[in-house]
Protein backbone atom coordinates (compact mmCIF):
# COMPACT_ATOMS: atom_id res chain seq x y z
CA UNK A 1 0.00 0.00 0.00
CA UNK A 2 1.33 3.10 -1.07
CA UNK A 3 1.60 6.47 1.02
CA UNK A 4 -0.78 7.90 -2.02
CA UNK A 5 -3.29 5.23 -1.08
CA UNK A 6 -3.18 5.27 2.91
CA UNK A 7 -4.06 9.48 2.17
CA UNK A 8 -6.77 8.78 -0.42
CA UNK A 9 -8.26 6.25 2.39
CA UNK A 10 -8.07 8.80 5.28
CA UNK A 11 -9.40 11.60 3.24
CA UNK A 12 -12.30 9.01 1.94
CA UNK A 13 -13.04 8.22 5.39
CA UNK A 14 -13.61 12.05 6.96
CA UNK A 15 -15.13 13.05 3.62
CA UNK A 16 -17.85 10.10 4.16
CA UNK A 17 -17.93 10.31 7.53
CA UNK A 18 -18.83 13.84 6.97
CA UNK A 19 -21.60 12.88 4.43
CA UNK A 20 -23.02 10.30 7.03
CA UNK A 21 -23.35 13.31 10.12
CA UNK A 22 -25.02 15.23 7.60
CA UNK A 23 -27.31 12.99 7.35
CA UNK A 24 -28.02 12.28 11.09
CA UNK A 25 -26.60 15.37 12.79
CA UNK A 26 -29.57 16.91 14.91
CA UNK A 27 -28.70 20.40 14.71
CA UNK A 28 -28.66 22.39 11.82
CA UNK A 29 -25.43 24.50 12.81
CA UNK A 30 -23.31 21.42 13.08
CA UNK A 31 -25.12 19.61 9.93
CA UNK A 32 -23.58 22.80 8.36
CA UNK A 33 -20.00 22.46 9.88
CA UNK A 34 -20.28 19.01 8.75
CA UNK A 35 -21.29 19.74 5.09
CA UNK A 36 -17.97 22.16 5.28
CA UNK A 37 -16.13 19.12 6.44
CA UNK A 38 -17.44 16.90 3.31
CA UNK A 39 -16.98 19.59 1.03
CA UNK A 40 -13.47 20.02 2.50
CA UNK A 41 -12.52 16.60 1.89
CA UNK A 42 -13.58 16.14 -1.87
CA UNK A 43 -11.24 19.70 -2.22
CA UNK A 44 -8.30 17.19 -0.70
CA UNK A 45 -9.42 14.28 -3.41
CA UNK A 46 -9.67 16.64 -6.67
CA UNK A 47 -5.91 18.02 -5.40
CA UNK A 48 -5.42 14.02 -5.12
CA UNK A 49 -6.72 13.55 -8.78
CA UNK A 50 -4.34 16.75 -9.90
CA UNK A 51 -7.22 18.69 -10.52
CA UNK A 52 -5.30 21.84 -8.35
CA UNK A 53 -7.45 24.47 -10.24
CA UNK A 54 -10.90 22.52 -9.12
CA UNK A 55 -9.39 22.38 -5.77
CA UNK A 56 -9.25 25.65 -5.33
CA UNK A 57 -12.68 26.28 -6.84
CA UNK A 58 -13.90 23.63 -4.41
CA UNK A 59 -13.21 26.19 -1.56
CA UNK A 60 -13.65 29.50 -3.40
CA UNK A 61 -17.14 28.38 -4.16
CA UNK A 62 -18.23 25.24 -2.59
CA UNK A 63 -17.01 26.51 1.17
CA UNK A 64 -16.60 30.38 0.31
CA UNK A 65 -20.25 30.85 -0.76
CA UNK A 66 -22.33 27.96 -0.89
CA UNK A 67 -22.16 26.73 2.49
CA UNK A 68 -21.95 30.38 3.58
CA UNK A 69 -25.24 30.76 2.13
CA UNK A 70 -26.96 27.57 3.32
CA UNK A 71 -25.83 28.75 6.85
CA UNK A 72 -27.79 32.11 6.59
CA UNK A 73 -30.29 30.13 5.36
CA UNK A 74 -30.05 28.01 8.60
CA UNK A 75 -29.95 31.05 10.58
CA UNK A 76 -33.24 32.48 9.00
CA UNK A 77 -35.41 29.91 9.54
CA UNK A 78 -33.48 28.89 12.97
CA UNK A 79 -36.71 28.60 15.02
CA UNK A 80 -38.15 26.01 13.28
CA UNK A 81 -37.27 22.35 14.31
CA UNK A 82 -34.31 23.47 16.65
CA UNK A 83 -32.10 20.40 18.40
CA UNK A 84 -35.56 18.01 17.23
CA UNK A 85 -38.11 17.34 20.05
CA UNK A 86 -40.51 15.69 17.61
CA UNK A 87 -38.81 13.29 15.17
CA UNK A 88 -35.93 14.06 12.96
CA UNK A 89 -36.74 11.70 9.80
CA UNK A 90 -40.07 10.02 8.43
CA UNK A 91 -41.64 7.38 10.09
CA UNK A 92 -41.18 4.68 7.49
CA UNK A 93 -37.26 5.59 7.06
CA UNK A 94 -36.32 1.80 6.99
CA UNK A 95 -37.92 2.00 3.27
CA UNK A 96 -35.12 4.45 2.03
CA UNK A 97 -32.95 2.26 4.01
CA UNK A 98 -33.89 -0.52 1.75
CA UNK A 99 -33.92 1.23 -1.15
CA UNK A 100 -30.50 2.41 -0.96
CA UNK A 101 -28.89 -0.38 -0.20
CA UNK A 102 -30.13 -2.04 -3.56
CA UNK A 103 -29.06 1.05 -5.24
CA UNK A 104 -25.96 0.69 -3.88
CA UNK A 105 -25.49 -3.02 -4.61
CA UNK A 106 -26.52 -1.89 -8.58
CA UNK A 107 -23.98 0.54 -8.79
CA UNK A 108 -21.37 -1.75 -7.18
CA UNK A 109 -22.51 -4.95 -9.65
CA UNK A 110 -22.84 -2.57 -12.47
CA UNK A 111 -19.18 -1.44 -12.57
CA UNK A 112 -17.56 -4.82 -11.68
CA UNK A 113 -17.55 -6.54 -14.86
CA UNK A 114 -15.71 -3.37 -16.71
CA UNK A 115 -12.61 -4.76 -17.56
CA UNK A 116 -10.56 -0.97 -17.33
CA UNK A 117 -12.04 -0.32 -13.52
CA UNK A 118 -8.75 -1.25 -11.88
CA UNK A 119 -6.53 0.57 -14.47
CA UNK A 120 -4.09 2.98 -12.21
CA UNK A 121 -5.00 7.04 -12.83
CA UNK A 122 -2.52 8.95 -14.10
CA UNK A 123 -2.06 12.58 -14.46
CA UNK A 124 -3.22 14.85 -17.42
CA UNK A 125 -0.32 14.81 -19.17
CA UNK A 126 -0.61 16.44 -22.64
CA UNK A 127 -2.19 19.61 -21.25
CA UNK A 128 1.04 21.37 -19.48
CA UNK A 129 -1.01 24.26 -18.53
CA UNK A 130 -4.26 23.44 -18.03
CA UNK A 131 -5.83 26.35 -16.49
CA UNK A 132 -5.01 27.87 -19.70
CA UNK A 133 -6.36 25.48 -22.12
CA UNK A 134 -9.42 25.44 -20.00
CA UNK A 135 -9.65 29.25 -20.55
CA UNK A 136 -8.88 28.91 -24.17
CA UNK A 137 -11.90 26.57 -24.60
CA UNK A 138 -14.21 28.76 -22.53
CA UNK A 139 -13.86 31.02 -25.51
CA UNK A 140 -13.20 28.89 -28.20
CA UNK A 141 -16.68 29.68 -30.13
CA UNK A 142 -16.28 26.11 -31.30
CA UNK A 143 -16.30 24.58 -27.69
CA UNK A 144 -17.80 25.86 -24.73
CA UNK A 145 -18.21 29.79 -25.88
CA UNK A 146 -22.37 29.22 -25.72
CA UNK A 147 -22.73 27.47 -22.55
CA UNK A 148 -19.99 29.98 -21.04
CA UNK A 149 -22.20 32.95 -21.95
CA UNK A 150 -26.03 30.68 -21.10
CA UNK A 151 -24.07 30.12 -17.42
CA UNK A 152 -23.58 34.38 -17.17
CA UNK A 153 -27.81 34.61 -18.16
CA UNK A 154 -28.72 31.63 -15.41
CA UNK A 155 -26.43 33.51 -12.82
CA UNK A 156 -28.50 36.84 -13.76
CA UNK A 157 -31.87 34.64 -13.60
CA UNK A 158 -30.60 33.73 -9.91
CA UNK A 159 -30.04 36.52 -8.91
CA UNK A 160 -33.16 38.37 -9.91
CA UNK A 161 -35.64 35.60 -9.18
CA UNK A 162 -34.04 34.55 -5.54
CA UNK A 163 -33.77 38.58 -4.83
CA UNK A 164 -37.53 38.71 -5.78
CA UNK A 165 -38.30 36.03 -3.52
CA UNK A 166 -36.19 36.27 -0.73
CA UNK A 167 -37.17 40.14 -0.15
CA UNK A 168 -40.02 40.99 1.93
CA UNK A 169 -42.31 43.16 -0.18
CA UNK A 170 -44.86 43.49 2.93
CA UNK A 171 -41.97 44.86 5.27
CA UNK A 172 -41.58 48.07 3.67
CA UNK A 173 -39.41 47.22 0.93
CA UNK A 174 -39.97 49.15 -2.36
CA UNK B 1 3.38 18.86 -8.80
CA UNK B 2 2.09 16.80 -5.39
CA UNK B 3 4.94 18.27 -3.19
CA UNK B 4 3.31 21.70 -3.46
CA UNK B 5 0.18 20.08 -2.04
CA UNK B 6 2.74 18.18 0.96
CA UNK B 7 3.80 21.92 1.59
CA UNK B 8 -0.05 22.54 2.10
CA UNK B 9 -0.12 19.38 4.05
CA UNK B 10 2.17 20.16 6.38
CA UNK B 11 1.08 23.84 7.05
CA UNK B 12 -2.26 22.47 7.47
CA UNK B 13 -1.05 20.17 10.11
CA UNK B 14 0.94 22.79 12.14
CA UNK B 15 -2.22 24.95 11.81
CA UNK B 16 -4.22 22.32 13.74
CA UNK B 17 -1.74 21.36 15.64
CA UNK B 18 -0.80 24.35 17.47
CA UNK B 19 -4.43 25.58 18.55
CA UNK B 20 -4.98 22.10 19.28
CA UNK B 21 -2.11 22.24 21.73
CA UNK B 22 -3.06 25.55 23.37
CA UNK B 23 -6.25 24.63 24.13
CA UNK B 24 -5.50 21.13 25.47
CA UNK B 25 -2.97 22.49 27.71
CA UNK B 26 -5.33 25.20 28.64
CA UNK B 27 -8.16 22.71 29.22
CA UNK B 28 -5.31 20.74 31.64
CA UNK B 29 -3.42 23.45 33.59
CA UNK B 30 -5.66 25.86 34.48
CA UNK B 31 -7.32 26.30 37.61
CA UNK B 32 -11.55 25.65 37.64
CA UNK B 33 -13.07 26.93 40.67
CA UNK B 34 -16.83 28.04 38.78
CA UNK B 35 -19.09 30.07 40.68
CA UNK B 36 -22.48 31.52 39.67
CA UNK B 37 -20.76 35.07 38.76
CA UNK B 38 -17.73 33.54 36.93
CA UNK B 39 -19.98 31.12 34.33
CA UNK B 40 -22.42 34.21 33.41
CA UNK B 41 -22.25 35.35 30.37
CA UNK B 42 -21.08 38.47 30.51
CA UNK B 43 -19.36 38.87 34.01
CA UNK B 44 -18.69 42.52 34.12
CA UNK B 45 -21.39 43.91 31.57
CA UNK B 46 -25.66 44.09 31.51
CA UNK B 47 -28.01 41.29 31.96
CA UNK B 48 -28.92 39.92 28.57
CA UNK B 49 -32.18 40.28 27.96
CA UNK B 50 -34.44 38.20 25.77
CA UNK B 51 -32.71 34.85 24.04
CA UNK B 52 -29.93 34.96 21.21
CA UNK B 53 -31.96 32.81 19.02
CA UNK B 54 -33.53 36.05 17.66
CA UNK B 55 -34.88 36.44 13.80
CA UNK B 56 -31.66 37.26 11.04
CA UNK B 57 -32.69 39.76 8.65
CA UNK B 58 -33.18 38.54 5.29
CA UNK B 59 -30.33 41.41 3.98
CA UNK B 60 -27.76 38.83 5.06
CA UNK B 61 -28.96 36.39 2.62
CA UNK B 62 -29.38 38.62 -0.07
CA UNK B 63 -25.68 39.79 0.19
CA UNK B 64 -24.45 36.30 0.56
CA UNK B 65 -26.59 35.64 -2.59
CA UNK B 66 -25.04 38.39 -4.21
CA UNK B 67 -21.67 37.12 -3.27
CA UNK B 68 -22.24 34.00 -4.96
CA UNK B 69 -23.16 35.22 -8.04
CA UNK B 70 -20.46 37.16 -8.27
CA UNK B 71 -17.91 34.82 -7.07
CA UNK B 72 -18.93 32.11 -9.34
CA UNK B 73 -18.50 34.55 -12.50
CA UNK B 74 -14.88 35.07 -10.71
CA UNK B 75 -14.07 31.88 -11.44
CA UNK B 76 -15.15 31.73 -15.10
CA UNK B 77 -13.11 34.67 -15.64
CA UNK B 78 -9.81 33.38 -13.92
CA UNK B 79 -9.08 31.04 -16.87
CA UNK B 80 -10.28 33.42 -19.31
CA UNK B 81 -7.40 35.92 -17.67
CA UNK B 82 -5.05 33.03 -17.88
CA UNK B 83 -5.77 32.60 -21.63
CA UNK B 84 -5.71 36.57 -22.04
CA UNK B 85 -2.29 36.38 -24.44
CA UNK B 86 -3.57 33.14 -26.14
CA UNK B 87 -7.05 34.32 -27.34
CA UNK B 88 -7.96 37.36 -29.40
CA UNK B 89 -9.98 39.93 -29.47
CA UNK B 90 -13.12 38.51 -29.62
CA UNK B 91 -12.56 36.53 -26.57
CA UNK B 92 -11.84 39.74 -24.78
CA UNK B 93 -15.45 41.04 -26.17
CA UNK B 94 -17.14 37.88 -24.92
CA UNK B 95 -15.72 38.45 -21.39
CA UNK B 96 -16.96 41.42 -21.37
CA UNK B 97 -20.88 40.21 -22.94
CA UNK B 98 -20.02 38.31 -19.46
CA UNK B 99 -20.21 40.83 -17.55
CA UNK B 100 -22.29 42.86 -18.76
CA UNK B 101 -25.10 40.40 -18.63
CA UNK B 102 -24.27 39.67 -14.83
CA UNK B 103 -24.06 43.96 -14.34
CA UNK B 104 -28.24 43.70 -15.33
CA UNK B 105 -28.41 41.67 -12.11
CA UNK B 106 -26.67 43.90 -9.80
CA UNK B 107 -28.56 47.09 -11.28
CA UNK B 108 -31.44 44.91 -10.32
CA UNK B 109 -30.80 44.38 -7.17
CA UNK B 110 -29.59 47.67 -6.87
CA UNK B 111 -32.78 49.52 -8.14
CA UNK B 112 -34.97 47.20 -6.24
CA UNK B 113 -33.22 48.05 -2.86
CA UNK B 114 -31.72 45.42 -1.73
CA UNK B 115 -28.29 46.46 -1.42
CA UNK B 116 -29.42 48.89 1.39
CA UNK B 117 -28.83 48.01 4.74
CA UNK B 118 -31.88 49.10 6.52
CA UNK C 1 -4.26 4.63 -7.79
CA UNK C 2 -7.26 2.41 -9.71
CA UNK C 3 -9.88 4.74 -10.52
CA UNK C 4 -12.59 1.83 -9.08
CA UNK C 5 -11.36 3.81 -5.50
CA UNK C 6 -13.11 6.72 -6.83
CA UNK C 7 -16.09 5.13 -8.54
CA UNK C 8 -16.85 3.42 -5.49
CA UNK C 9 -15.96 6.45 -3.02
CA UNK C 10 -18.27 8.42 -5.47
CA UNK C 11 -21.11 5.90 -5.24
CA UNK C 12 -20.94 5.97 -1.51
CA UNK C 13 -21.14 9.55 -1.12
CA UNK C 14 -24.10 9.86 -3.61
CA UNK C 15 -25.92 6.71 -2.07
CA UNK C 16 -25.72 9.04 1.55
CA UNK C 17 -26.92 11.96 -0.12
CA UNK C 18 -29.68 10.33 -1.67
CA UNK C 19 -30.76 8.80 1.92
CA UNK C 20 -30.27 12.47 3.73
CA UNK C 21 -32.51 13.95 1.07
CA UNK C 22 -35.18 11.02 1.50
CA UNK C 23 -35.15 10.63 5.32
CA UNK C 24 -34.74 13.81 6.99
CA UNK C 25 -37.75 16.18 7.07
CA UNK C 26 -35.60 19.91 7.28
CA UNK C 27 -35.69 21.31 3.79
CA UNK C 28 -32.53 22.47 4.50
CA UNK C 29 -30.76 19.25 5.07
CA UNK C 30 -32.75 18.47 1.96
CA UNK C 31 -30.52 21.02 0.13
CA UNK C 32 -27.07 20.12 1.39
CA UNK C 33 -27.70 16.42 0.23
CA UNK C 34 -28.00 17.61 -2.79
CA UNK C 35 -24.86 19.66 -3.06
CA UNK C 36 -23.37 16.18 -1.29
CA UNK C 37 -24.89 14.42 -4.78
CA UNK C 38 -23.67 17.62 -7.13
CA UNK C 39 -20.14 16.92 -5.15
CA UNK C 40 -19.97 13.13 -6.04
CA UNK C 41 -20.66 13.66 -9.61
CA UNK C 42 -17.95 16.18 -9.66
CA UNK C 43 -15.47 13.72 -8.10
CA UNK C 44 -16.35 11.63 -11.14
CA UNK C 45 -16.12 14.10 -13.99
CA UNK C 46 -13.02 14.88 -12.43
CA UNK C 47 -11.54 11.56 -12.25
CA UNK C 48 -12.61 10.21 -15.31
CA UNK C 49 -10.92 13.55 -17.09
CA UNK C 50 -7.68 12.21 -15.96
CA UNK C 51 -8.38 8.48 -16.51
CA UNK C 52 -9.19 9.88 -20.47
CA UNK C 53 -6.66 12.35 -20.39
CA UNK C 54 -8.94 15.22 -21.48
CA UNK C 55 -9.96 18.14 -20.52
CA UNK C 56 -14.11 17.82 -21.00
CA UNK C 57 -14.58 16.02 -18.24
CA UNK C 58 -12.90 19.31 -15.81
CA UNK C 59 -15.39 21.82 -17.55
CA UNK C 60 -18.28 20.11 -17.16
CA UNK C 61 -17.28 20.64 -13.31
CA UNK C 62 -17.24 24.19 -14.01
CA UNK C 63 -21.14 24.23 -15.35
CA UNK C 64 -21.96 21.67 -12.66
CA UNK C 65 -20.39 23.90 -10.10
CA UNK C 66 -22.62 27.28 -11.38
CA UNK C 67 -26.00 25.03 -11.32
CA UNK C 68 -25.23 23.46 -8.24
CA UNK C 69 -24.78 27.73 -6.78
CA UNK C 70 -28.08 28.59 -9.06
CA UNK C 71 -30.18 26.20 -7.09
CA UNK C 72 -29.12 26.53 -3.71
CA UNK C 73 -29.52 30.09 -4.08
CA UNK C 74 -33.05 29.47 -5.38
CA UNK C 75 -33.91 27.03 -3.13
CA UNK C 76 -32.82 28.68 -0.20
CA UNK C 77 -34.69 31.47 -1.47
CA UNK C 78 -37.66 29.81 -1.75
CA UNK C 79 -37.30 28.36 1.24
CA UNK C 80 -37.18 31.84 3.28
CA UNK C 81 -40.13 32.60 1.95
CA UNK C 82 -41.76 29.23 2.94
CA UNK C 83 -40.44 30.04 6.30
CA UNK C 84 -41.86 33.55 6.40
CA UNK C 85 -45.14 32.20 5.53
CA UNK C 86 -45.97 29.28 7.38
CA UNK C 87 -43.26 29.44 10.35
CA UNK C 88 -41.75 25.61 9.46
CA UNK C 89 -40.03 24.48 6.84
CA UNK C 90 -40.78 20.74 7.24
CA UNK C 91 -40.86 18.80 3.86
CA UNK C 92 -43.60 16.86 5.26
CA UNK C 93 -46.05 19.56 5.89
CA UNK C 94 -45.15 21.28 2.34
CA UNK C 95 -48.05 19.18 1.27
CA UNK C 96 -50.51 22.30 -0.04
CA UNK C 97 -50.42 21.46 -3.18
CA UNK C 98 -51.56 18.23 -3.37
CA UNK C 99 -55.10 17.39 -4.59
Amino acid sequence: MTAMQIIFLIVAAVTLGGALMIATSRRMMHTVLWLVLTLMGVAVLFALLQANFFSVVQVLVYIGAIAILILFGVMLTRRSMVDAGESLVHKNWWVVAVVIALLFAAIVISIQPWGAAHTPLVELMEFKEPISDLGEALVDPAAYLIPFEVSSVLLLAVMVAAIYIAVDRKGGKS
Amino acid sequence: MLSDWLYIAIFTGIALFLPGVAIFLAAVLSPKKPDPIKTSTYECGMETVGEAWVQFKVQYYVFGLIFLAFDVETVFLYPWAVAFNKVGLFAVLEAILFIAILLGGLIYAWRKGALEWV
Amino acid sequence: MPITYYLILSAILFVLGIAGMLIRRNAIVVFMSMEMMFNAANLLFVAYASYYQILTGQLFVFFVMTVAAAEVAIGLALIVAIYRNRKQIDVDDMSSLKG
